[in-house]
Parts: C-alpha cells; sequence; structure tokens
C-alpha cells in the first residue's frame, strides 16, 4: 500500500463506496462533536488527507489509556482512522522489541522531522534522575525530550500523561511529571481521563488528520469539543438535580429511581469530558447512568481531591444546603457549586484525605 | 450465561410510564421549529443525538413521539444504515450501524429527503460507464 495516498484514496481501495464515505464523515463530525453541518467540509478534508507518523511513547502508565482505545470492535470509524495513520512506535503493540524497535522509532523520527504527532501516555517520573522507569536503558525523561524535539505537536493521552495522575498523588514517590510541565516549546493537546473515552482519543486524532490543525483548547489544554462543558450540565439526570430529588444512598428509592447522584458524592459539577453523551463501550452507557458518581478521572489531582462518596459541599461544612436551597434558582447553581467545589478541591488536596467505609455508609 | 440479556435486572425509572424522561420535550420544539424553517426556505436541518445528554427513557419517548411514517430503507454502506420517516412528514430518522451492528450514530434529519438516499453526482457517470461495459459497448458511447 503506498504511503502517500490519502484517506480518500484509502477507503475507495478498500471498496468503501461514497454513500459509506459520507457515513463515515457523518459519524466521525459525530466523533469529533463537530455540528452535523460541518460534514460536508470534513468530507472535503478527509478526501484530501495525507498518512501522518505517529510516534506513541508509554511512560509510567497501566496501559489502561492504550486498552481504552483497542477495546472497539472493527471496523468502527475508529480502526479506519487507526489503519490510516502510520503508527511507526508503540512498544505495546508493535511486533519488534529491543533494539528493532527502538531502530523503528529512530527510522520514524529521521523520515519525518519536525512532521510527526507524538502521542504520550503515562506520567513522567524524574526523581532520581529518571531511574523509577526506562525503556531500552533510556530514562522516561530523556526519552521524551528526545522525541519532542522533531515533532509537530503532541498529544498528551490519559491524565497520567496530561496531568500526573495517579503517579502524581500524594506523596508522589517518583517525582511523577506531567508532559506538560517538562516540555514546553510544542503544541501540547490533554486528552485526559482514567482512561478517556476511545472516541474522544481518535476525534482528536481526526480533528488533526482533517484539519491539519490542533482544536482548539481550554485552559488546561484540553480540546473543547469534548471538554468545553462539565458532566452536570449534559447529566440526563439533571433535571432531578434542578428539583432537588437525590439518591441519598445506593439503594434506596433514589437510586432505584435514577435520581440525581450529587449526594452520594458525583463530581460531575467540577468534571469537564464528554461521558455524558459520548459514553462508554461502543455508546452502551457511563458510569452515572450505572448509577455511580462521577469521579472526576479527567481533572487535575483528582486523586487528591477528597473521597470519592463525599458529596462536594461536604468539605465546607454544611454546603449542601446552601447548594439544595438555591437549586430551586435554576441553572445558575451548577456554576456556583463549581466555583464553590474548586474551592474545596484546593483544600482536600492539602489535607489528601481517604476514602473509608465511613463514606460509604455516610447518613 | 451466554449474553448480557440473559441476566435477570429489574430497571425502575426507565420508560415513559416512569414521568423520568425530561430531556425528549426541548428536542420535539427544536425539531417542530427546524420543520417550519423547511417549510419556509427549504433549508434542511440535522440533530445529532449522539451529541445530546439522553438516558434510556429520553430516546424511547422521543421515538415513540416521532412514531413511524411511510417511508424505511435501508443502505448498506460500511455496514447498514436505517432511514425512517416518522409519522410527521420531512422528519426523519437516521441510524448509523457498524458492520457487526453497533450504533454509530443516530440523527434526526429535516428534509425533504435524506442525504444517504440520494445518488452521489459521481457514481452516476461511472455507473453509465460500467453499464456500457456490461453491455460490451464503449465506455464513452452515451448514443
Amino acid at each position: 500500500m503506498k504511503d502517500d495516498m490519502t484517506l480518500g484514496e484509502r477507503l475507495r481501495q478498500r471498496g468503501v463506496s461514497r454513500r459509506g464515505f459520507l457515513k463515515f464523515c457523518a459519524t466521525t463530525a459525530s466523533m469529533m462533536a463537530l455540528p452535523p453541518s460541518m460534514i460536508s467540509a470534513i468530507a472535503d478534508s478527509l478526501q484530501k488527507a495525507k498518512r501522518p507518523s505517529v510516534i506513541w511513547l508509554s511512560f509510567q502508565e497501566c496501559t489502561g489509556c492504550t486498552e481504552s482505545l483497542t477495546r472497539s470492535h472493527a471496523p468502527t470509524v475508529e480502526s479506519l482512522i487507526f489503519d490510516h495513520i502510520s503508527l511507526d512506535y508503540h512498544h505495546t503493540l508493535q511486533a519488534a522489541s529491543g533494539d528493532a524497535a527502538e531502530h523503528a522509532r529512530d527510522e520514524a523520527m529521521k523520515q519525518n522531522w519536525g512532521k510527526y504527532l507524538l502521542v504520550v501516555d503515562g506520567s513522567i517520573p524524574v526523581a532520581e534522575n529518571g531511574a523509577y522507569s526506562t525503556i531500552a536503558g533510556i530514562t522516561n525523561l530523556a526519552m521524551l525530550q528526545e522525541v519532542a524535539e522533531g515533532a509537530a505537536a503532541i498529544v498528551a493521552v490519559g491524565t497520567c500523561a496530561a496531568y500526573g495522575g495517579l503517579p502524581h498523588a500524594n506523596p508522589n514517590p517518583t517525582g511523577a511529571k506531567s508532559v506538560a510541565d517538562l516540555i514546553t516549546d510544542k503544541p501540547i493537546i490533554n486528552v485526559p481521563g482514567c482512561p478517556p473515552i476511545p472516541t474522544v482519543i481518535s476525534g482528536v486524532l481526526a480533528h488533526y488528520l482533517t484539519f491539519d490543525t490542533l482544536p482548539e483548547l481550554d485552559d488546561l489544554g484540553r480540546p473543547k469539543a469534548f471538554y468545553g462543558q462539565n458532566i452536570h450540565d449534559r447529566c440526563y439526570r439533571r433535571p432531578f438535580y434542578e428539583r432537588g430529588e437525590f439518591a441519598e444512598t445506593f439503594d434506596d428509592e433514589g437510586a432505584r429511581k435514577g435520581w440525581c447522584l450529587y449526594k452520594l458524592g458525583c463530581k460531575g459539577p467540577t468534571t469537564y469530558n464528554a461521558c455524558a453523551t459520548a459514553k462508554w463501550n461502543e455508546g452502551t452507557s457511563w458510569p452515572v447512568e450505572a448509577g455511580h458518581g462521577c469521579i472526576g478521572c479527567s481533572e487535575p489531582n483528582f486523586w487528591d481531591a477528597g473521597g470519592f462518596y463525599q458529596a462536594l459541599s461536604v468539605p465546607t461544612g454544611d454546603a449542601s444546603n446552601t447548594i439544595l436551597g438555591a437549586a430551586a434558582a435554576g441553572v445558575a447553581v451548577g456554576a456556583a457549586a463549581a466555583v464553590l467545589n474548586k474551592r474545596n478541591k484546593a483544600k482536600a488536596a492539602a489535607a489528601h484525605e481517604k476514602v473509608t467505609v465511613n463514606d460509604l455508609n455516610k447518613d | 450465561m451466554s449474553t448480557l440479556d440473559a441476566i435477570a435486572v429489574k430497571v425502575e425509572g426507565v420508560g415513559i410510564a416512569s414521568g423520568n424522561a425530561h430531556n425528549a420535550v426541548p428536542l420535539l420544539h427544536e425539531i417542530r421549529h427546524a420543520l417550519w424553517n423547511l417549510a419556509k426556505t427549504g433549508d434542511s436541518t440535522t440533530i445529532d443525538l449522539t451529541s445530546i445528554p439522553f438516558g434510556p427513557a429520553d430516546r424511547d419517548q422521543l421515538l415513540d413521539f416521532l412514531g413511524e411514517g411511510e417511508v424505511t430503507a435501508r443502505v448498506n454502506a460500511l455496514g447498514e444504515t436505517q432511514v425512517k420517516e416518522t409519522r410527521y412528514p420531512g422528519v426523519w430518522v437516521v441510524r448509523h450501524q457498524s458492520p457487526v451492528g453497533d450504533e454509530l450514530a443516530t440523527h434526526i434529519e429535516v428534509t425533504r429527503l435524506p442525504s444517504m438516499l440520494i445518488t452521489p453526482e459521481e457514481d452516476l457517470g461511472e455507473a453509465a460507464a460500467q453499464l456500457a461495459a456490461d453491455l460490451d459497448m464503449d465506455a464513452t458511447d452515451n448514443s
């Protein structure tokens, strides 16, 4: 297969019809969280899209991000996107190992210097001169710096790469850092989540592939298309919040009837992600639909932000009354709660509160 | 047990009768406005249901309300796409599925004819040439 083929040519070669391509563009627009009115523009761009080289580096991580990405059933839109990119180095997925793998990375860098896309999952340990994690005898820090130098842009996939994640949690024994902590002279797109939603990962790559530009980012480096609104504002249970109907325990009447999980510790009001609409497992469901509150996994320092089962307002005393009383006032409450709870998150982070059995049984 | 469906689960709070579907009604009004717009200006509107924060009951309520009309079509391209006109002419439900039946996207199209049903212009010339070739004629012969 020629490497200079466009995506349109590649799909046609595979026997994908023009209607199939239209469908591909419609579902890609949906995946990129773009309005359907953009479908024709996406079709025009994707027809001409060239095959980009991608180098994927996995550092201090659990492989959950790669697992997330590869969970989709083939052939899907995601698989078509990933068949199109040239994934030149990914030490979990590639067949080569040892010197051959590192040689593949060197070759990809030389041939595509200044043009390849670097994807990173996992945080980078810098304590003890980076000795906590090495690949082929090279510290994660040295490998990141070397590969980042020739990259056109970097995508930090998962909360560990974006903000440090679990390895960065107090007391951070390995000195874990995020990509953006260490690389400051390249465009970086953060795609946080523990793990991120597969369609969000591929949606970001599809955006780069389609428009050859980076998507618009928020102040934490996340694409606004996916992280522009908080979980609470996009939650199908939001009407229950407005009416003051809350589950108080995981097995009460409110829980069975699908009421709001705010009082059970849902971090939806302070968490920005696309779970409420993109959902998981081929769009089957997502944590709140399954009856569990959001744990805020796409936010910095979420491991240190207090117990998963503590209501957001709890740390400041009787704030639940403040919030619930104001609920009658309507939509502005979500924003008020978010402001209030950002402050609480910082306090909880400093105190490093742990989740206990009591958190699960709170009255 | 071989499938998730085999596990007996009693779900409360789902379905129209539960009164727990709150998000469908605003969307029905959006469709109403889109229909007026189509009638007055001829401009089509597409709503991506995948991007709407719907719970299980919301989608059921919306699709039950819209009902089924005169036209149902299936397109086999990169998996099946089901195109159904609702009981409101001009309002179509377009469901894109993967080759293994997973839902990729569901759109409400307010239009005279959904784009998936229109033959692509580029296909017309290719089809004429192919038919000529199948008839052992010169592919460029349009006499």
